[in-house]
């Protein structure tokens, strides 16, 4: 889950890892009023949509004076952010935080993530701070350093004295930054985050550390322990198929191609998108019904499916291991009645009690097209996807032709 | 011959809600020697005939179990196999999704030097053909035989499995490695197994986006493995940032994209099937006479 801006602030103050004085704003009006609270200037304006590469895209912007903050504030409220994050859809702006505007003498980047590989939970820190680190690792490697602590044992203040020393910190502001280091690790640690990242860390004229911006991600799997994060969620800021899927416990990504698919299992479901294209088609989304598919399940994931409205043809591919085909057929019969699915629908069940479940399909006078093997159902699916593709360009054409 | 388990595993149960007491029951018609369950406060009843115990230590001190299985709910899950591995037992099969990241960081690390074996978590378990299930498998579709399969998915893993035994190629064992960031044991430690079983002739490596995992197998069977290896990447068009079903299935800051996987395990000399179909095909024609 992520969070924003705002909310990651909120956090870290309360780990001890200072961050710039400002407050949240919805309107101009709160705008300007906050900008009047801290007296103070020059104060940012920044936009709170769930992408990085805001300011590049207009997001964020300094204000003099708080009649400038209102100017600012109606410029970004509303508008819709474009970033190399957010795709070409964007984002609409509802929320604004203003700051008050810090400058700093250096610009770090600190991050606690999970190493994956080194199976150690990683502290990573640069002297190149305020650009991306994927930018930093691929030009400059040698300014990324990692300290890798063993959550058994937790951090100790070598780790961050390593990392500080290599930054070139003097010993004093080795002082302050391992401060910074220990709240971003209990933050970390604590609040079952799976990526916390300060980028700018700034050391300020004074020789403090300041938090300019930050990002964190939390353990969707530990939300169960934190209830006071799940209130941070932001519904507004997910596509609306995968906040309608993530009620409905179904694993589900939009795509931008024709095929719709319905699949059990995560890694079934990514072949099922490569068999696609292997086969010359583009598939629509990514679905995994789950190992508990039933009517209910295959009924909204048709639903689902049916609310893209590229969708030319739908795929269901389900190897039955402990799920039983008949009991999935069934729920394809009653869901494509109840949906009243008006595209081509090809079906392949393989496993447990297929047969049952395709004579199932047989008899149910729905037209449905049967599958045998993986191959096959990529075949078909594209073929009947290029089908009504071809069918919509005749009845286009006709139509042009009549008028 | 066979890894991980065989005709000699004596198997516990840890967790017998629905879903536990379903697959103990359909490992038991598979031949399983299912010994017993472990279900705190129920111990000296029986659950399905199974004699139940409060802990696994007094589980295992009763049936000599060397194996267990863990169905038990996310909270309680990373407790169940730190139980186990406290006891000693030889291997523990995680089946659980959903166990919060951190304690699978906390329970891998305190692994480390034990002679615990842990299989998964988020994971179909393992199967010797008519040998041993454990796990969720659905042994009927495996035939005993020389392939070996390890993969990090579990319906994809029937799919290859399925498409060997059409062909008539059997498999000496068939592990679920699991789909999260961090699991028990990682490709190279079964490939290291495979490579040691003499039953085994070949091996099929079915890997997904997210990670390094497949990239460490490459290095592994390059400079370690003398069988060969066919391999299947699924999620070659999976946008960058989205969580594809597993947890561990994500494209991050540029890294864990199928085809920096597939480029590590060509080089390592292993075949790529390209397609998701071809992957029985791929064995088949990478090692001629496998069919039985």
């Amino acid at each position: 889950m992520n969070v924003h801006e705002y909310q990651a602030k909120a956090l870290l103050k309360k780990f001890g890892v200072p961050v710039p004085a400002g407050e949240l704003a919805t309107t101009p009006a709160e705008a300007e009023q906050v900008a009047r609270r801290l007296a103070t200037a020059p104060i940012v304006v920044k936009a709170q949509v769930h992408a990085g590469g805001r300011g590049k895209a207009g997001g964020i912007k300094l204000a003099q004076s708080p009649a400038e903050a209102v100017q600012r504030a109606s410029e970004i409220l509303g508008m819709c952010l474009r970033t190399h994050q957010t795709g070409p859809e964007g984002k609409l702006v509802r929320k604004l935080y203003v700051e008050v505007g810090a400058a700093g003498a250096r610009e770090f980047y600190l991050a606690v993530v999970l190493d994956r590989a080194k199976e150690k939970l990683a502290v990573i820190a640069s002297s190149e701070g305020g650009v991306d680190i994927e930018e930093v690792a691929a030009r400059s490697p040698e300014k990324i350093h990692s300290a890798f602590v063993d959550p058994n044992v937790g951090l100790y203040a070598y780790h961050a004295r390593e990392l500080g020393f290599s930054l070139g910190l003097t010993v004093e502001q080795v002082k302050s930054f391992e401060a910074v280091v220990r709240g971003l690790y209990r933050l970390f640690v604590e609040l079952d985050a799976s990526l916390a990242e300060i980028n700018p860390l700034v050391l300020t004229q004074s020789g403090q550390f300041l938090a300019l911006d930050a990002k964190l991600n939390f353990d969707d799997n530990a939300l169960y322990r934190h209830p006071e994060l799940c209130e941070l969620y932001d519904p507004e800021e997910e596509d609306e198929r995968e906040r309608r899927a993530k009620e409905l416990d179904l694993a589900y990504v939009g795509l931008d191609g024709d095929i719709g698919c319905m699949v059990n299992g995560a890694g079934l479901a990514m072949a099922t998108l490569d068999m696609i294209q292997v086969c010359g088609g583009r598939p629509a989304n990514f679905l995994d019904v789950g190992g508990g598919a039933d009517v209910e399940k295959v009924t909204e994931s048709f639903k689902l499916i049916l609310r893209d409205p590229n969708v030319k043809a739908i795929l269901v591919n389900i190897f039955g291991g402990i799920v039983r085909c008949d009991l999935i057929a069934e729920g394809v019969v009653a869901a494509a009645r109840e949906v009243k699915i008006q595209v081509p629908l090809v079906v392949r069940l393989q496993g447990t009690l297929a047969a049952e479940g395709r004579a199932l399909l047989a008899k149910s006078g729905l037209n449905i097209t049967p599958a045998e093997t993986l191959r096959e159902a990529g075949e078909k699916s594209v073929a009947a996807a290029r089908a009504a593709l071809a069918g919509q360009r005749d009845v286009a054409s006709h139509l042009g032709a009549v008028s | 011959m066979a890894i991980l388990c065989d005709k000699e595993t004596r198997l516990l149960v840890q967790g017998l809600g629905k879903t536990g007491r379903f697959h103990a029951k359909l490992s038991l018609e598979y031949g399983t020697a299912v010994v017993g369950g472990v279900h705190p406060g129920k111990g000296g009843t029986t659950i399905d005939g199974l004699p139940i115990f409060d802990t696994l230590r007094g589980a295992v001190a009763e049936t000599g179990a060397n194996a267990s299985v863990v169905f038990v709910p996310p909270p309680g899950a990373a407790d169940a196999v730190l139980e186990a591995a406290d006891v000693g037992l030889p291997l523990v099969v995680c089946i659980t999704e959903g166990i919060p990241a951190l304690d699978m960081l906390r329970v891998k690390n305190a692994l480390r030097g034990s002679k615990t074996r842990l299989i998964g978590p988020n994971c179909p378990g393992v199967v010797t053909p008519e040998q041993c299930r454990i796990g969720i498998m659905p042994a009927q579709i495996t035939r005993p035989g020389p392939v070996g399969v390890v993969s990090r998915s579990g319906t994809l893993t029937y799919e290859a499995v399925d498409q060997l035994t059409r062909l008539g190629i059997g498999q000496s064992s068939c592990v679920g490695i699991g789909g999260d960031p961090i699991v028990g044991s990682s490709f190279i430690d079964v490939l290291a197994l495979f490579e040691n079983d003499p039953q085994t002739r070949a091996v099929v490596l079915i890997g997904e986006i997210g990670g390094s995992a497949e990239e460490a197998a490459a290095e592994f069977i390059k400079t370690q493995m003398t069988k060969p290896v066919v391999a299947f990447i699924a999620g070659q068009n999976a946008p960058p940032g989205k969580r594809m079903g597993h947890a561990g299935a994500i494209i991050a800051g540029g890294k864990g994209r199928a085809s920096d996987k597939i480029a590590a395990l060509t080089a390592a000399g292993v075949n790529v099937a390209r397609s998701p179909a071809e992957i029985g095909e791929a064995v088949a024609k990478r090692v001629p006479g496998l069919t039985i």
